[in-house]
C-alpha cells in the first residue's frame, strides 16, 4: 500500500496533494458538465418543485378571507386538510381520482392488449405486409393525443351539452347514450389508441430478442401452443409489458386533452383536468395539492414496476443476438390477419383525421346535406352570422401567428433538448458508478412523474417575478421554450445515454492520448458518432411539443398562443370546425416535420424512445 | 533513443477492488516489457494508469526524467501530455473518419504543416504495409488490416513510449503469429519502450525483453522470459506459463539431498530445506526411455498425446501423474512401461506453505 509513504510527507503537502487532485477532478470535462447539468437541473427542477410542495403548505393570500386571523406566508396544513378531509374533497379530490385510475388503467389495458397482440403478429407469424404495419403502427402516436377525441366527439356527439349532434345521430336516427359520448369510455379507448404504440415498440423488440428455441424446448416437451405462450414467452416479455405499462399509464393519469374535450362538458374531471379548473379560479394551493397526489401515484407506479422488474430483469438478455425466428404458420388465414391488422390501423389513423375534415366543410354543424358544404371556415371572410364573424384560419393572422410559434416553439424546444440530451449523455456515462453520475440521472427523471399542468402552474408563479440572473419572464415566450426543455428534460437524458452507451470509450480515449482537447474530442469524434442519436431526440422534441397541451395551456398569453392551445380555445368558445381545421393544420405540420427531420443522418422515433 | 519508465508503489482502487497494489517497476530504456496475467490481474489497469487514462490511487510514475503521476504530490499529467502511444484492444479506429483522416487527426492537433502530414502518413503506411488503403473507412477493411492502421496511427504520431493493450487478441491463430513478428521487428526499427498488454503466455515469451506477471494486481515476478519460464519466483507463475504445464509434486524435503514425493523419490540439492515442499518440473525437462535406465524410475504410459511436432505422454506411479514432452510423435503405447529421469538441475523447489521458490538449482 502507498499510505504509509503518503503518511510521512508533511501535513502542508499532503493539503497542497489533495487540493490539487480536487482541482484536477472538478475541472476534468465530465464533472464540469455534470455540475453545469446539476446546477440547471436545480434551478428548472429541484426549486419548481420545492416550491409547488412549498405553497401547498402555506397560506395564500386568497386564503385570508377564509381563515380568520391567518397570516400570509405561515405554514398550514389548511389545504391538505380541506383536499383530503373535508367535505369539499368528495368534490374537487375523490372523484378526479377515482376517474384518473380508472381511466388510465382502462385505456392502459386496451392498449396493452392491441400492441401486444400486433407485435405478436408481426414478430412471430408469417403474415405478409409486415413493413406496412411497422409503418403505420407509428404514425397514431405523432398525431396530437386528443386527435381521436375530437374526432370521437364528431362522430357521437349527442344532445347532452346542446349544440349539434354527431354522425352516429345522423346515420342511426337516434342520440347516442351519455355513457358513449362523454366520460370514461370514450377517454379509454381515444387514449389506448393512441398510446398502444408504446406497447407494440416494446413488446415487438423483446419478441424479437428471445430466442425461439426456448419455446421449442418447451414444444418439443409437449406442451400445448397455450401453456408455451403462457409459461414460457410471456414471463420472457413480461418486462417490456411492464416498461409500456408505467410509460402508458402514467401518461394517461396525466393527460390534459383527451378528458378536456371528453369528459369536462358532462362534469367528468380527471386529476389533471381539475388542477386547472382550480388554478384557473385562482386556488393554486388547492391545485398544487392534486399535483403532488398525481405524482404520488406515478411515483407508486414506478417503485412496484421496479419490485417486478427487479427480479426479473435477467430475463432480458436471454437469447441475446443470433435468435432462430420461429414463426407460427397462419396459413389460409394470413392474408386475412394482415387485412384485419391493417384497417385496424388505417381506421385508427383515417377514420379520425377523415372525420376532422368532414366536420370543417360543414357551415352548420349536424346538417349533412351536399348544400352545406362550405370551405368558409379554411378560407372564408368575417361573416357576423358565422362563428362570431371569424375569419377563415387560414386567413387568420391570429392562426398564422400561432403556427409560426408552434414551429419556433418546437424547433428551439427540440434543439435545446437534444443538446442537453448529448451533455447529459456524456456526464451520466462517463461517470458512471460515481454518485454525481447517480444524481444527475435521478434529478433528471423528475419531470416525468410532474403534471405537465402542474409544471406549467409553478413556472407562472416562479417568474412572475425576476430571479436569479434571470428577468421577470412571465408572458414571453423564452419563458414557453424553458418550461417545455425542463420538462422534456427525461427523455433528452434517455435518448443521449442511449446514443451515448453506443460509443466506446476507447474512441473518446484514443483521442485524449494523443492530447485533444475535449473540445476537439467533442466536435471531431463525439458529436459525429452521436448525431444519429441527437437527430432522434430532436425529432421526439418536435413532434411532442408540437401537441404539447397541459404543460402550456396556463402559459401562453394572446401574444404567444400556439396551435395547440388555440385548438382548445376554439373547442371551449363552441366553435368545433374551427378548432378541427386547427388540428388538421397541426397535423399536418408534424407529419411534414417528421418527414423532413428523418431525412438527416438517420434519425427515427424509435431511437428518440431509447430504443 | 529510448525512454526510462519508472513505476513507484503505484495502486489503483475501484471501489473496494485493489486492482493494482502497490506495484513497482523499472522498465529499461527500449524495453518491451510485457504485462501477463490472467483477466482481471490489473495488467490493462496499470497500462491505463501509465497512459493517463486512470487515475492511481497512490504511488507515482516517471516518464523519463518527467513526473507525470505523483498521489503524495497530487501531479498527474493530462494523457495527452505524456508523449505515449496506445494501440487499444479494438483498435479504436474512429468509424466515422477515413484511414487517412484518422492518422491525421493527431497530426493536426499538433499543427503540423499538411505536407508533412502527407508524408509521415504514408510512410507509417508503408511501414505496415497498408498502402493504398488511406480512402477506406474502418468498416471496409478485415479485422487484421484495422489492426496495422491501428498501428499505424500510433506510429504517425511518433510518441516516444508505445503502449499495447491486447493487440492482437481479437485475431485468428495464423494472422496472429505473422502480426507478432511484425510488431517485434516494428519495436526493434523503432527502439521505443513498450509496455505490452497480455493473456497469451506464448506472446510474452515470444516478443518480450521484459515479462511482469501480475495476479490480484499484485506483481509476481519481473524478469527476462527466460528467467520467468526457467526459474518462476513462485507457483502461480510457475502453472501460468508454459505449455502443457508444469508438473507440481509435493513432497517432504530431507534437508540434504532428496525431496520423498510418496510414490517415488528425487534426488536435488535440498540447500539446507528440510520439510513440504513442491518440486517443479517442465514436461519437457524430463528424460523418457522405453528401456531400463540406471536412476530412472519406473512409470506406466496412461495416456499419449501426439500432436505433430511433439507429444505429450502422461505417465502414472501409483496414483502420481506426471507430464513428459518429448520431440516428434512418439512410439510409444498406452500402457507401455517407460522410465523417466529427473535431471536435479531442472527441479526448481518451491515452499508448500508460501508458494515461493527455494532454491535455484544454478
Amino acid at each position: 500500500m502507498a499510505a504509509p509513504a503518503t503518511a510521512q510527507e508533511p501535513f502542508s503537502l499532503r493539503l497542497l496533494a489533495a487540493w490539487r487532485r480536487f482541482i484536477r477532478w472538478v475541472t476534468s470535462a465530465k464533472v464540469v458538465l455534470a455540475l453545469i447539468m446539476l446546477a440547471m437541473m436545480i434551478y428548472l427542477i429541484i426549486v419548481p418543485l420545492y416550491h409547488m410542495v412549498a405553497t401547498t403548505v402555506t397560506i395564500q393570500e386568497g386564503d385570508l378571507r377564509h381563515i380568520r386571523g391567518a397570516v400570509e406566508g405561515e405554514l398550514t396544513t389548511y389545504h391538505w386538510v380541506r383536499m383530503l378531509a373535508s367535505p369539499i374533497s368528495k368534490v374537487l379530490m375523490y372523484p378526479p381520482l377515482q376517474h384518473s385510475l380508472v381511466t388510465a388503467a382502462g385505456a392502459t389495458l386496451l392498449a396493452m392488449i392491441i400492441g401486444s397482440i400486433m407485435a405478436w403478429l408481426v414478430i412471430r407469424t408469417d403474415m405478409p405486409g409486415r413493413n406496412i404495419i411497422n409503418t403505420l403502427a407509428t404514425l397514431p402516436y405523432i398525431m396530437p393525443s386528443w386527435t381521436i377525441s375530437m374526432a370521437w366527439l364528431v362522430m357521437f356527439k349527442n344532445r347532452t351539452v346542446g349544440g349539434s349532434a354527431g354522425v352516429y345521430e345522423f346515420l342511426v336516427g337516434q342520440s347516442p347514450p351519455d355513457w358513449l359520448s362523454y366520460g370514461a369510455l370514450p377517454i379509454i379507448v381515444s387514449s389506448a389508441l393512441h398510446y398502444y404504440t408504446f406497447f407494440f415498440l416494446f413488446v415487438a423488440a423483446a419478441l424479437m430478442s428471445i430466442d425461439s428455441n426456448l419455446e421449442e424446448a418447451g414444444e418439443l416437451m409437449g406442451a400445448s401452443r397455450w401453456r408455451i405462450l403462457r409459461k414460457i414467452t410471456f414471463p420472457l416479455v413480461l418486462p417490456a409489458l411492464l416498461s409500456g405499462f408505467i410509460m402508458t399509464f402514467s401518461k394517461v393519469m396525466g393527460t390534459f386533452g383527451g378528458p378536456n374535450v371528453l369528459g369536462v362538458p358532462v362534469r367528468y374531471y380527471t386529476i389533471s383536468t381539475m388542477i386547472r379548473s382550480n388554478i384557473s379560479i385562482g386556488e393554486q394551493a388547492d391545485g398544487f395539492v392534486l399535483a403532488v397526489v398525481l405524482m404520488l401515484m406515478a411515483m407508486i407506479t414506478i417503485y412496484i414496476n421496479q419490485k417486478v422488474i427487479g427480479t426479473r430483469k435477467s430475463y432480458e438478455t436471454i437469447g441475446g443476438r443470433g435468435f432462430v425466428a420461429h414463426q407460427t404458420k397462419l396459413r389460409n388465414w394470413k392474408w386475412v390477419v394482415t387485412a384485419v391488422v391493417v384497417t385496424f390501423q388505417v381506421l385508427v389513423i383515417v377514420l379520425p383525421l377523415g372525420l376532422l375534415a368532414y366536420d370543417t366543410f360543414m357551415l352548420r354543424p349536424g346538417d349533412y346535406s351536399l348544400s352545406n358544404l362550405t370551405l368558409h371556415y379554411w378560407i372564408g371572410q368575417s361573416n357576423p352570422n358565422i362563428a362570431d364573424g371569424k375569419l377563415g384560419i387560414l386567413r387568420d393572422p391570429l392562426i398564422w401567428r400561432g403556427a409560426w410559434n408552434s414551429i419556433r416553439l418546437s424547433v428551439l424546444t427540440a434543439f435545446f433538448t437534444a443538446l442537453l440530451g448529448v451533455i447529459l449523455g456524456y456526464a451520466i456515462v462517463k461517470g458512471r458508478g460515481t454518485r454525481l453520475s447517480k444524481l444527475i440521472e435521478q434529478m433528471a427523471f423528475i419531470p416525468y412523474v410532474m403534471p405537465g399542468i402542474a409544471f406549467g402552474a409553478v413556472y407562472i408563479a416562479m417568474f412572475a417575478k425576476p430571479i436569479g440572473p434571470l428577468p421577470a419572464l412571465y408572458g414571453t415566450f423564452a419563458l414557453l421554450v424553458l418550461v417545455s426543455v425542463a420538462k422534456h428534460i427525461p427523455y433528452s437524458q434517455r435518448s443521449g445515454v442511449a446514443a451515448m452507451l453506443q460509443v466506446g470509450r476507447e474512441l473518446e480515449e484514443a483521442g485524449e492520448i494523443v492530447g485533444a482537447s475535449f473540445w476537439q474530442r467533442f466536435k471531431r469524434i463525439i458529436f459525429p458518432l452521436t448525431s444519429s442519436g441527437f437527430v432522434s431526440g430532436f425529432l421526439l422534441t418536435f413532434i411532442t411539443t408540437m401537441r404539447e397541451l397541459s404543460l402550456i395551456i396556463l402559459l401562453v398569453t394572446p401574444a404567444t398562443q400556439v396551435l395547440a392551445s388555440m385548438t382548445m380555445r376554439y373547442i371551449e368558445n363552441g366553435d368545433d370546425q374551427m378548432a378541427n381545421a386547427v388540428v388538421l393544420t397541426l397535423v399536418a405540420i408534424v407529419v411534414i416535420g417528421n418527414t423532413i427531420i428523418s431525412r438527416f443522418r438517420g434519425g427515427a422515433l424509435k431511437k428518440g424512445l431509447g430504443m | 533513443m529510448g525512454t526510462t519508465i519508472v513505476i513507484k508503489n503505484l495502486t489503483k482502487r475501484f471501489g473496494d477492488v485493489v486492482a493494482v497494489n502497490d506495484v513497482s517497476l523499472v522498465i529499461e530504456p527500449g524495453a518491451f516489457l510485457t504485462l501477463l496475467g490472467p483477466s482481471g490481474c490489473g495488467k490493462t489497469t496499470l497500462l491505463r494508469c501509465v497512459a493517463g487514462l486512470e487515475d492511481p490511487d497512490g504511488g507515482e510514475i516517471y516518464i523519463g526524467d518527467k513526473l507525470v503521476f505523483s498521489h503524495p504530490k497530487g501531479i498527474s499529467l493530462p494523457a495527452g501530455k505524456r508523449d505515449l502511444g496506445l494501440v487499444f484492444q479494438n483498435y479504436a479506429l474512429w468509424p466515422h473518419m477515413k484511414v487517412y483522416d484518422n492518422m491525421a487527426f493527431a497530426l493536426e492537433i499538433q499543427k503540423l504543416p499538411k505536407a508533412e502530414i502527407r508524408q509521415r502518413i504514408e510512410q507509417s503506411l508503408a511501414e505496415v504495409q497498408m498502402e493504398g488503403y488511406a480512402d477506406r473507412y474502418p468498416r471496409e477493411m478485415s479485422g487484421g488490416q484495422q489492426q496495422r492502421i491501428a498501428l499505424a496511427r500510433m506510429l504517425a504520431y511518433r510518441p516516444k513510449v508505445f503502449l499495447m493493450d491486447e493487440p492482437l487478441s481479437n485475431l485468428d491463430a495464423r494472422l496472429r503469429m505473422d502480426m507478432r513478428a511484425e510488431l517485434k521487428r516494428l519495436h526493434h526499427v523503432a527502439g521505443a519502450t513498450t509496455i505490452y498488454v497480455t493473456h497469451d503466455q506464448v506472446e510474452a515469451l515470444t516478443m518480450s525483453s521484459q515479462i511482469a506477471v501480475m495476479k490480484e494486481g499484485v506483481l509476481q515476478q519481473l524478469d527476462t522470459p527466460e528467467c520467468i519460464y526457467r526459474y518462476p519466483a513462485n507457483l502461480f507463475v510457475a502453472d501460468f506459463i508454459g505449455n502443457p504445464k508444469v508438473n507440481l509434486l509435493e513432497g517432504v524435503a530431507n534437508g540434504h539431498d532428496a525431496v520423498d514425493l510418496g510414490a517415488f523419490q528425487v534426488t536435488v540439492d535440498c540447500r539446507g530445506v528440510a520439510g513440504r515442499v513442491v518440486v517443479a518440473v517442465r514436461p519437457e525437462d524430463i528424460a523418457i526411455s522405453t528401456e531400463p535406465v540406471p536412476g530412472a524410475i519406473e512409470f506406466v504410459a496412461y495416456s499419449v498425446l501426439p500432436s505433430g511436432a511433439d507429444s505429450t505422454i502422461m505417465a502414472r506411479l501409483r496414483g502420481t501423474e506426471v507430464l513428459v514432452k518429448v520431440s516428434g510423435i512418439s512410439k510409444i503405447k498406452m500402457d507401455d512401461h517407460i522410465w523417466l529421469c529427473f535431471d536435479p538441475v531442472s527441479l526448481n523447489l518451491y515452499d508448500k506453505e508460501s508458494g515461493n521458490l527455494l532454491t535455484c538449482p544454478q
